[in-house]
Parts: C-alpha cells; structure tokens; sequence
C-alpha cells in the first residue's frame, strides 16, 4: 500500500527582502494512511511550511509533496486544518462555524444532514449541547475542540494540526489527548501534528520525526510501538521514559547544544 | 447566514411604553432640561437683549414663524448628507477593499490620504464652491463625501488587513477563492470597524454640507437658513437653527446606530 502522505527530497526557500530565506533542506517525511505522524523541532524551522506544503497552499522550491499518491500541485478539498489561535466567526453559533467548510468543498449534502454530521461531532469531541452558543460564551479548550470539528466535518484524508494545544493548560491539554484518540477512533484521517510537547508526540503520534534547525531536514524519525501510551498513566511507564529521552537528546542536538 | 435580533431589543420594541420610561430615555430627557433650564437662566440673570443671545423661550416663535423654511431646508440638508454619506461609503469601502488586500497599494495611497485629509475643510469649501459655481447640490454633496470617506478607507483597511492568516489557510486549503473569502469573511469581520467609522464619518459629512451651504451664494439647506438669520440679525432663527441641527445630527447618528444593530449586533459583547 502507497503511503498516504510522502515528503521527498524537499527543499524551499522564502523570498524576503533581505534575499532568499531557506527553510526546509532535505525534507523525507512518509506517513502510511490512517497514520499519525507528529513533528518536533526548533521553533521557526520550518514547520508549518511543512503543513502549508501539505495543504497545497504552497509548492516546494525542488523535490515533491504525493498525497494519496498524487503530487500536489494546489489546494485539494480534502485536508482538514486546525491551528493554536482556534479562529470563530462571531456572528455564527459554533454549529454555523462548523459546517463552514461544506459551503466551500463541493457536496451534495442537505442542510439538515450537514447539521447532523456537525453535531455528531460535536458530541464525539464533549461538546453535545453548545451546537446553538456563540463563540465567545465558550472556553479556550472548548474553542479548540470546535475547531477540530471544522476540521473533520467534510472528511478530510488528511488532518492537519499545527500545534492545536500548544495555547491551553495542562490538564485542559490532556483532556484534549484524550478526545483525539477517541476522535481517531470513530473518524479514519491520515494526521500531522506539529507540536512543541514530546509527552503530546509519543501520547498520539505513531511516528515522531525530529526536524534540524532552520533550513531544516529530516533529522530523526522514531517509531512509537503499537503497544505505545494510550492512557495518561502509560506516560509514566519506563519504555515511555526511554523514547522521551530519545527525543530530548534529539532535540538538543537540532538546537546544537550537543553533539549527535 | 441572516441576523437574528436578540431577544433584548424584541422584548423592547414589545413593551414601549417600559421603554420609554427606562433610564436610557430619562436620563438624556433630562439632561437637556437641566440644559435648557441653564441656559435661559444665563440670559435672564445677565439681562441679555435678543441680539447678544436668544434664549429658549426665544425659539419657538422662531420654529412658529419659520416653520414652512425650516422643513424644506432640514430636508435640503437631510438628502444631500446622505447622499454625500452613500458615495463616501462607496469610495471608503472601494479604497479600504484595495488597501486592506494589497500591501504595496496601502503603501502608496496612505500618505496621499493622510494629507489629503490633513488639509483643514474650511480652505476647501470656497474653492469648490468657486470650481463649480451654481451647483450647489452637487458642491455640497461633494463637501459632504470628501471630507467624511477617509475614516470609512482606513477602517476597512485596517480591518482587512488584520484578518487572522488562519481563516486564509482554512480556507483556501479547501479551494476557496479570494472572493468567497472576502464575502464570507472579511467583510462580515470589518462591520464593527466599519460602523464605529460611519459614526464618525456621519458627523462629519453633516458639517460638511452645513458648510458649503453657509458659505456658498444663494445656497440652501439649515445652513443657509443660519446664513440669512446672520444677514438679517436675526438671533432667535439662528439659535434656532442651530437646535435644529443638532436634532437632524442626533437622528442621523442613531439612524447609522440602529444599522449597527442589525447588522453588526453580534460584535457586542454580553454585558456585565
Ligand atoms: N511567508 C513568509 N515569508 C518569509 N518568511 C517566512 C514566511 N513564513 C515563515 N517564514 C520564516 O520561515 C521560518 C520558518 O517558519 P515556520 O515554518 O512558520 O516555522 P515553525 O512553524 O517551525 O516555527 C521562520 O524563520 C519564519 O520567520
Ligand atoms: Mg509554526
């Protein structure tokens, strides 16, 4: 089976003002569908261009972007995308919010069946019961979580979270953990998470690829076992322990602190 | 999506008799009491003849004896602000649209702009009235838009161009245009900016015309009403007037507020 994302030999560079800006400098990211992969790395190294890459809101310098075994050349409705500011339209009710997506990707849903998918989802994510408020009578958690149904209401293949939880505490953050898996569960979606937590990339992720510092490329990629952590108190286990340190050495020799 | 008026202002429009007793009526009421109260007692203590200063016990023979003129002019000045008002909101939403999508032209045109709305309007009016001598409805709505679109162009600006980059990505990952972009959500996102602007801009297109009918020969509307009050020393009409402006400036502001409401309501936060 294809891989339902794949990264190759990716190389791109900004145009600023001062010249060319390179980012990302051999890029090789695969993830198989249905997978989850998340990605860690110095921050302002390239990883949300990576996502925009993704999305097809921008194409590579050289090298290729497949999604579902087609290159990307522009944007295709089937992505799905949540960020840490989880923007509202105030003048909607989070239900209105949430099906916003479908007045856009070409469907031949009725309104009524729009309505059901977005509060199913809703219900899927805790929120049962605030389809009819406003954005401003809810929670940052609650915010985010609305978000991520916008995200999957027009059944993305392709999830993409730029640090959705990186704004929240910590036990709102968890909270939320938990409602991924819950959502992985019920929805099939191929995810990239990018993330500054590694507690948050081994709890969901079944692969954590470590970027270098800027222009970045593909520095580590760590398998996170089947029988990985799916509930919090697997994030205490000694084989968790041991992929954390992995990761923290990992990281420290992107920032160049250590040696490799 | 339509807007659906809360049940704060059903509730008030169900019960108007409650309404015009809450305090949001009464307490305006009887500022401009104790205002009126104040001033006539100012005129009578210091024994002000007439052609120092009217008093308000001066004005309604003023309102009786003028009341034909005072109709037509008020309606003269009515239209031709809305009129001037309708184009900057046109010109003001065109620019503001440029501006806010496109950086290299809010670098270009906001230094004209801001000196163009630098220049005091009191300079302006005599060359426009000399420039297109005789037409006066046209003079004054021109007066009217000039000097009110500029708050309108910057606002939108400032609201499009401050549009969170997440919706653009949101968005367009699904293949929407920048159109569907700009309909749906730029432009419903710039309405509290862009009233909070028409507020101003509508005090502002009202001196406008009140200006260029003062000073224009011949001209009409409430301004040019105060004009012959001047020329005649006429005291009592031109206080007169000079209430009459301010209520045809009270309506007109409210009027841009209830818009606001039906339009923008939801930008309001719930209170307490
Ligand atoms: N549109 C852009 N034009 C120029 N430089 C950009 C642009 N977007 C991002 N950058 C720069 O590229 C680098 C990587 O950005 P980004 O992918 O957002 O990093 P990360 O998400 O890892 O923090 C940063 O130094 C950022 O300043
Ligand atoms: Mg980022």
């Amino acid at each position: 089976m294809y891989p339902m994302i794949k990264i190759e030999g990716v190389r791109h560079a900004y145009k600023t003002a001062t010249g060319p800006l390179p980012v990302l400098d051999g890029l090789e990211v695969e993830v198989k569908e249905g997978g989850f992969v998340a990605v860690v790395g110095p921050s302002g190294c390239g990883k949300s261009t990576l996502t925009k890459l993704v999305a097809g809101l921008m194409k590579p310098d050289t090298g290729r972007v497949m999604v579902h075994g087609e290159v990307v050349t522009g944007p295709r409705a089937t992505v799905g995308m949540a960020f840490q500011n989880p923007v509202m339209l105030e003048w909607r009710t989070i239900l209105e919010n949430i099906v916003l997506p479908l007045e856009i990707v070409p469907n031949k849903l009725t309104k009524a069946e729009k309505m059901e998918r977005a509060n199913y989802l809703l219900e899927l994510v805790g929120l049962a019961g605030f389809g009819n408020k406003r954005p401003s009578e809810l929670s940052g958690g609650m915010r985010q979580r609305a978000s991520l149904c916008r995200a999957l209401v027009h059944k993305p293949e392709v999830l993409i979270l730029d640090e959705p939880f990186g704004a929240l505490d910590a036990f709102t953050r968890e909270d939320l953990w938990q409602t991924m898996h819950k959502v992985k569960a019920e929805e099939p979606f191929t995810g990239v998470l990018i993330t500054h937590d590694l507690r948050e990339s081994i709890f969901l992720a079944d692969t954590v690829v470590v970027l270098s510092q800027r222009p970045a490329r593909t520095q580590y990629v760590l398998d996170v076992p089947d029988t990985g952590p799916r509930t919090l108190d697997d994030l205490y286990t000694p084989e968790t322990a041991e992929m954390l340190n992995i990761l923290r050495h990992q990281i420290e020799v992107a920032q160049g602190r250590v040696a490799a | 999506m339509a807007y659906v008026p809360d049940m704060k202002m059903r509730s008030a429009g169900g019960s108007f008799v409650k309404a015009l007793t809450s305090r949001a009526v009464l307490a305006p009421v009887a500022a401009v009491l104790v205002f009126l109260v104040l001033w006539e007692a100012l005129v009578w203590v210091n024994g002000w003849p007439n052609y120092v200063m009217a008093s308000p016990s001066d004005l309604p023979p003023a309102y009786a004896k003028y009341w034909g003129l005072f109709l037509e002019m008020g309606w003269q000045t009515l239209w031709r602000t809305v009129v001037g008002l309708v184009l900057a909101v046109i010109v003001g939403l065109f620019l503001g649209m440029i501006m806010g999508f496109s950086k290299l032209m809010r670098d270009a045109l906001y230094p004209l702009l801001v000196g163009f709305n630098a220049i005091p309007k009191a300079t302006v009016v005599p060359i426009v009235a000399l420039m297109f001598v005789g037409d006066h409805n046209f003079n004054t709505i021109l007066m009217a838009f000039m000097i009110s679109f500029f708050p309108i162009a910057v606002s939108v600006s400032i609201g499009l161009s401050t549009l969170e980059p997440e919706y653009r990505d949101i968005l367009r990952a699904l293949g929407a245009s920048q159109s569907t972009i700009f309909w749906k959500i730029a432009l419903p996102k710039t309405l509290p900016e862009f009233f909070g602007a028409l507020k101003v801009a509508v005090t502002l297109a009202f001196i406008g015309t009140n200006l260029m009918e003062i000073v224009s020969p011949h001209g009409r509307g409430l301004g040019a009403l105060f004009d012959s009050g001047k020329t005649n020393s006429d005291y009592p009409l031109m206080f007169a007037v000079l209430i009459a402006l301010a209520a045809l400036g009270i309506v007109l502001y409210y009027a841009v507020v209830a818009l606001e409401k039906i339009f923008a309501g939801w930008a309001e936060r719930p209170q307490g």
